[in-house]
């Protein structure tokens, strides 16, 4: 394949007069995770629909091509090439889990022998041995999604698109989603992730697009997104009250929360700035009582391209900015 | 892969999965056996004397021979309700959408649901004359030719009306609504010359039994299994089987070929 691995220019996608996607264009190099972030309804999942054959884009859209395919002409060369697993379980529910497998196999065109083996190495991979013989439909959530993504994986595709696929999973399942998602792309596989979970994204993918409203509000790598928000401080509270004192003297240009006894003092969270304040307090004999670094997260940077209106929902963190405790 | 081995191969994937649903879970296509089976035992040791005395016959087994071919035909109608709840029900799983982002062959997934339901329907058919025959219907007139003929024409039949169950699964939004959409299929029979000839009901009612795809099968039908007149009816037959297939067909793929919601 030369170029990169999904291409999409102007992407839009409409019903009636409702606007899902405004012209979007996209591009993921090869062997790259790439995600697309944005609260429910922003259009990820059309995106998605799209991308991956499913619903044909609006005839004012510009070329599409996924796997060097272009999309419009040659739409079962883009199948051949991609495996998808939507937010919804793509299981069937009424046959095992080894069932769906062998399914996969047949419809890859594989051998009896050459199904069964991958259908059992991938069972075992995810850990699905003890359940395969059992009816998909009583599976769990988590258990359903890495069958889910087993039954992807059968065909070997060399492009991936996940949509949402830690979304009402518990915590542990999520992480080892994550573990997963990571192989894949270690084997060089491309991934198209998307998520309404900052942290996901953060965690796995190599460039990041928010989607809003149906158009890209920014893109780039997670640092560049977060370089685009100011707001680093370094935070100091106090317990005792002269100390707080005596320090907000010493740094005078932190500013002040006497309630709290705290003080905030901007800085890029560099061990170099922190090492000045520390010096500065030392000199002065002053001890802090707790030291807290905010770095601008994907939270901030949501929240500044977003207006703050369409909070996503985020379970697994609080939506205040994060503060990491050193 | 030529595009002809690739449908044949992938229906044939899919055929499997159908009829691994249809052993899995045998109760619906059993529960939809039961109507025919009920109305041809509550016909003939219930109602069996007076029908057979309408029919200007003699006793009951007179009234068995009149009734079984019809009731075969609508054990397909009834199979076929079935067939547009499970299309139904699978159009709403995920696994659909999967099979479509798939390099598949694009109709495989409705002709494994129709190969699927035709030879559930032909099982059905032959589940309901073995009834038949065990209440006393015989049929030991029909040449071989004609016993071949009419499985031909019940496995026709039943492709018909398969494809037209189909398209009703898939414009259905839920299974309840299939159910309901596919009404027809049970209700054509019940106003059909199989219990009944149609010159024995009122005139105005008769233009209704006779134009509808179940009276001349049925007429077809037992003249092959027992020898009355066929007339023009085996053609009637055969135009209304061809017609409905065809209907069925461009209306099911059509749907199906369409973005999915």
């Amino acid at each position: 394949m030369t170029g990169p691995a999904i291409a999409a220019n102007s992407l839009r996608k409409s019903y009636g007069d409702k606007t899902v996607l405004d012209g979007i264009d996209l591009t993921v190099p090869e062997g790259t995770i790439f995600s697309l972030l944005g609260p429910n309804g922003a259009g990820k999942t059309t995106a998605v629909k799209i991308l991956s054959t499913l619903i044909s884009p609006d005839r004012s859209s510009g070329p599409v091509h996924v796997g060097g395919h272009d999309l419009a002409t040659h739409p079962q060369a883009v199948r051949a090439a991609i495996g998808v697993t939507g937010q919804f379980s793509a299981v069937d529910g009424l046959i095992t889990g080894e069932e769906n497998m062998l399914l996969m196999a047949d419809l890859h065109h594989l051998s009896r022998r050459e199904g069964r083996r991958v259908a059992a190495e991938l069972l075992e991979r995810f850990d699905l041995v003890d359940a395969a013989k059992k009816p998909a439909s009583t599976y769990s959530g988590g258990m359903k999604r890495r069958l889910d993504i087993a039954m992807t994986l059968v065909g070997d595709p060399r492009i991936i698109f996940l949509d949402e696929p830690t979304t009402g999973l518990d915590p542990r399942s999520r992480h080892t989603m994550w573990g997963i998602i990571r192989e894949l792309v270690s084997d060089g596989v491309t991934v198209f992730l998307t998520t309404q979970y900052l942290e996901e994204a953060d965690e796995l993918a190599d460039r990041i697009a928010v989607l809003h409203d149906g158009v890209i509000a920014a893109e780039g790598t997670a640092q560049e997104l977060k370089r685009i928000v100011p707001g680093g401080h370094v935070r100091l509270r106090f317990t005792d009250p002269a100390a707080y004192r005596s320090a907000a003297s010493a740094l005078s240009e932190a500013v002040r929360d006497e309630e709290a006894l705290a003080l905030q003092l901007p800085s890029d969270g560099s061990q170099r700035a922190l090492r000045s304040v520390l010096d500065r307090l030392d000199s002065s004999g002053i001890e802090a009582g707790e030291l807290t670094v905010h770095t601008p997260d994907l939270d901030d940077v949501f929240f500044a391209l977003t207006g703050g209106a369409d909070v996503p929902t985020q379970p697994a963190q609080p939506a205040q900015p994060k503060e990491n405790v050193r | 892969m030529s595009s002809l081995s690739l449908a044949v191969r992938d229906s044939s994937t899919m055929l499997r999965r159908n009829l691994l649903h249809a052993r899995r879970y045998p109760s619906l296509t059993l529960n939809l056996l039961l109507t025919p089976i009920m109305l041809l035992l509550l016909f003939v040791y219930i109602f069996g004397d007076a029908m057979s005395a309408g029919i200007g016959g003699g006793d009951r087994s007179d009234y068995i021979a009149y009734l079984v071919p019809g009731l075969l035909l609508m054990t397909i109608g009834s199979t076929t309700i079935g067939t547009a709840v499970s299309v139904s029900n699978d159009m709403t799983e995920g696994i659909i959408a999967r099979f479509r982002t798939m390099a598949v062959h694009r109709g495989s997934v409705l002709i494994g649901h129709v190969i699927g339901s035709v030879l559930q329907s032909v099982l059905s058919v032959v589940l309901v004359g073995a009834v038949g025959v065990a209440i006393g219907f015989r049929s030991t007139g029909a040449t071989a030719l004609e016993w071949l003929a009419a499985f031909g024409l019940v496995t026709l039949f039943a492709l018909s009306l398969t494809w037209i169950a189909v398209g009703m699964g898939l414009v259905s939004p839920s299974a309840e609504a299939a159910s309901n959409n596919a009404m027809p299929l049970i209700f054509l029979p019940l106003i059909s010359s199989t219990f009944v000839p149609v010159d024995s009901m009122p005139g105005w009612f008769q233009p209704i039994a006779e134009y509808q795809p179940f009276t001349p099968t049925i007429e077809t039908l037992r003249g092959l299994l027992l020898g009355t007149g066929i007339g023009h009816n085996g053609w009637l037959a055969l135009a209304w089987c061809a017609a409905l297939t065809a209907l069925g067909y461009f209306w099911s793929t059509s749907r199906f070929n369409r973005d999915p919601e």
